[in-house]
């Protein structure tokens, strides 16, 4: 009984805590302790956000859009790199300095030169998201794939196995968790990366909605298109842990277990 | 019919030898012991003869044919089960045929009725954690054997296991061993498990490690338990006790 209970505290703990944020945050705007048009309250938010739910939803699909082309590009190119790296040691050595130098450089900083050479459509948007997507992968799928048993890969070898089993045996089951970790931040990236890259120039996305409220000063649309964002990117993080969680059956039993 | 010979082995890691003319014999159905302190050699020796190292000079030969740096040919087995936790026990078994070329549903297919013989019935779908540790142990001894149903090599392979396990396991391997066509080579350094399940005792010690006594434990096969506090017994553990001691000295 006990323990129910405290699992039914741990479960309403965070909606508790954000419920209390908005509860505080209306209070101070009836008070009139920031001035309303510069700090909506939550209920003024809800109903811009309703008064332009089908525009925001049409921007919406847009940012989605390219999310996930560049998520899917990012991610397939990440998985690449972490191959080679992983099968051959010199080019290790030679790309994964590159790696780390390509992440040091600010997002906003490239993204008004990606506008530059590849126009005001889609592409420079996607070409930014696998920018910061890749790498996460990359590290990720990399790090799992040399946390495989090292045991394991002389048993395989012992039986014969040649390098293309090896991999398909062991490498890519021992990433996987990994490969989901990186993958869910790669996912709230890929959205962020989008959202950025509108803003730098484009003609749809949540980025142009943004810029486009802020130059009127509404503040209420600025605010539902933040949390439209951030309802977004949690919904892509959660449905990342729902993949994980099928295509890593093992672990699941072993929670229950637990 | 299987018959693994090791002859004259020299290994060296950089200017240290630890491997001297080592040579030895496993005949078919037998069941040899390599007895010997912990970082004698013992496990390089296996590395050698799994293809999985390359000595610096000697020879390994299987039935006859040379097999030396080749890997493939014998299957290995270590003191950890090394059952991968992300396959179900099933596919963990048959994994070995399907590294030799086999369809996964064939695979399956021919790793199916060993289960029930080597006490594993209904953990076919399970994945390795929810098996307990002596279950662990027979379905890598189950996954050594579909590999290779000539020579196995165990390194050690019951030392992880709390005594009371070990000792239903050692029971349990030497009742295999009459109903399975393998010889097998075998790690310890648990002397009473030499004697009880080998036909032969090898004991390598020294450094660089070579071979020093071959011990012939002549008890008929199968040994009831009797036979751990018999006479015999106390006379053969006498004598490797005292040469391995001789060594030290």
């Amino acid at each position: 009984m006990k323990k129910k209970l405290q699992s039914i505290t741990n479960k309403i703990a965070a909606p508790m805590t954000i419920a209390g944020i908005l509860v505080i945050w209306e209070l101070i705007s009836c008070f009139h302790v920031v001035p309303t048009y510069m700090l909506p309250s939550p209920v003024q938010v809800i109903h811009a956000f309703i008064s332009d739910f089908s525009l925001l939803m049409f921007h919406a699909k847009v940012t989605l859009v390219e999310a996930f082309l560049g998520l899917l590009c990012g991610v397939l190119i990440g998985f690449v790199l972490a191959v080679m790296m992983d099968q051959f040691e010199f080019i290790y050595k030679a790309v994964y300095p590159v790696l780390v130098i390509t992440q040091t450089v600010p997002t906003v900083a490239i993204a008004p030169l990606l506008v530059l050479w590849l126009g005001y459509g889609i592409a420079p948007k996607v070409v930014l998201i696998v920018i910061v997507t890749f790498f996460p992968v990359a590290i990720g799928l990399l790090e799992g794939f040399r946390s495989a048993d090292r045991d394991a890969v002389h048993l395989l070898q012992s039986m014969g196995a040649t390098r293309i089993q090896i991999f398909k045996h062991i490498k890519i089951k021992s990433s996987l968790s990994q490969f989901f970790a990186s993958l869910r931040i790669a996912v709230s990236y890929s959205v962020v990366g989008a959202v950025i890259a509108e803003w730098l120039g484009g003609f749809s996305g949540l980025g142009v909605y943004m810029t486009r409220v802020k130059k009127s000063y509404a503040f209420d649309k600025m605010f539902a298109v933040i949390f439209l964002i951030s309802a977004i990117s949690l919904v892509l993080m959660y449905s990342v842990d729902v993949l994980r969680k099928c295509c890593t059956p093992w672990e699941n039993r072993r929670a229950i277990r637990k | 019919m299987a018959e693994l010979r090791v002859e004259n082995i020299n290994k060296f890691f950089q200017d240290k030898q630890v491997l001297e003319n080592v040579s030895l014999s496993l005949h078919n159905r037998e069941l040899v012991s390599l007895l010997g302190a912990s970082g004698g050699g013992k496990s390089t020796l296996f590395n050698i003869i799994s293809g999985l190292m390359c000595p610096d000079s000697g020879e390994v030969s299987l039935d006859g044919n040379t097999i030396t740096g080749e890997t493939g040919h014998v299957s290995y087995m270590l003191q950890k089960d090394l059952l991968f936790p992300f396959k179900t026990i099933e596919d963990n078994v048959a994994l070995p045929l399907v590294i030799k070329g086999m369809k996964k549903r064939e695979a399956r297919k021919v790793a199916g009725p060993y289960f029930q013989e080597f006490g594993l019935e209904n953990t076919e779908k399970k994945y390795p954690h929810e098996l307990s540790g002596g279950m662990k142990q027979r379905a890598a001894l189950l996954r050594t054997y579909l590999f290779s149903s000539k020579v196995a090599l165990l390194d050690e392979p019951f030392s992880a296991l709390d005594t009371i396990t070990k000792s239903a396991m050692h029971k349990w391997y030497l009742g295999i061993m009459e109903k399975i066509q393998l010889s097998t080579l075998f790690i310890t350094h648990d002397i009473d498990e030499a004697i009880y399940l080998s036909d032969r005792i090898y004991l390598l010690t020294g450094n660089p490690g070579h071979i020093t006594e071959e011990i012939i434990i002549t008890e008929k096969k199968p040994r009831g338990e009797e036979f751990l506090l018999s006479e015999s017994f106390i006379h053969y553990k006498r004598k490797i006790i005292e040469n391995l001691e001789k060594k030290l000295q």
